[in-house]
């Protein structure tokens, strides 16, 4: 796989089918719905429980508008994506091309990926931490991979944003 | 026929309800006023309040570097050390003043995926 700037879009391409497929996940990942330690995480009170009356104003009244918010970064995500759909055959070396304008959706969704699938395998912050974990040997170990993927990612459209 | 100037109409009825005190009168019988105590609630919305973010091991920290910068207008160098006390520490507070504003940088942030909240200054 390779990744790089070409004037407004960020291009990742030689991509193999294993990749393509996590990239295409990264909507689906995401999603909240039936894992309530990563709605707690990615829609945490915006302060402590002595706070009740502002807590409940900010479910009311701003949690819906993050919702709308992150459903918006991640139809943007997912409208890129399509790029990738295919048979298996057709993904091998396939080139996914990101407008740097769609550059902080993609951000948004690959954070809120990340955190969802901490939340929802429970990571711990040394395997989170650990870059040199041995190969893919179970589920937990791709959730991880994946995180850290996303992660990558994140870093190089992070650096290209700099630029 | 004399026609009474308009004032008379409109003030007379009023001016003639006023009870006019002789020169000499005693004090008033008004009382000093009340001021009433602010409520708690009154003496809250005027407290600073902080805006603190939390410790996440999953959030990048070139990304946390970064909301900082666009959520605060920090510059970099300012961004990275909150982000580092954030990493170090487990918290930072990033920002303390006025509930309204306060709430607004937490949505911010919360729109960023940070853990952050609001904490009224003791």
């Amino acid at each position: 796989m390779e990744i790089r700037r070409r004037k407004n879009q960020i291009e990742i391409s030689e991509l193999d089918p294993f990749l393509a497929e996590l990239l295409r996940q990264i909507p689906t990942s995401a999603n909240t719905e039936g894992a309530p330690a990563a709605e707690q995480r990615i829609f945490s009170p915006p302060a402590n429980g002595k706070e009740a009356e502002l807590c409940a104003e900010w479910k009311m009244y701003v949690e819906p508008e993050l919702r709308r918010l992150f459903q918006t970064a991640t139809q943007t995500v997912g409208a890129d994506l399509e790029q990738l759909n295919g048979n298996e055959k057709s993904l091998a070396n396939r080139t996914l091309r990101i407008p740097t304008k769609h550059a902080d959706a993609w951000l948004s969704v690959l954070n809120q990926a990340r955190l969802v699938i901490a939340a929802k395998n429970n990571f711990t912050e040394t395997e989170l931490n650990d870059h040199l974990h041995s190969p893919i040997g179970s589920r937990r170990d791709l959730s991880l991979f994946q995180v850290n993927f996303y992660g990558f990612l994140q870093e190089f459209i992070l650096r290209e944003l700099e630029c | 026929m004399s026609v009474e100037p308009l004032w008379v109409e409109v003030a007379g009825p009023i001016i003639a309800g006023i009870e006019m005190l002789p020169k000499n009168a005693a004090p008033s019988t008004i009382g000093a006023p009340t001021i009433e105590e602010e409520t708690s609630t009154e003496q809250a919305l005027d407290l600073p309040w902080h805006v603190v973010v939390h410790n996440d091991p999953v959030n990048l920290m070139s990304y946390v570097t970064m909301v900082f910068q666009r959520v605060f207008g920090y510059p970099r160098d300012k961004a990275e050390r909150h982000m580092l006390e954030v990493h170090h520490k487990g918290r930072s507070i990033l920002w303390s003043g006025m509930r309204e504003r306060a709430e607004l940088y937490v949505q911010q942030l919360h729109g960023y995926l940070l853990l952050a909240t609001l904490e009224k200054v003791s």
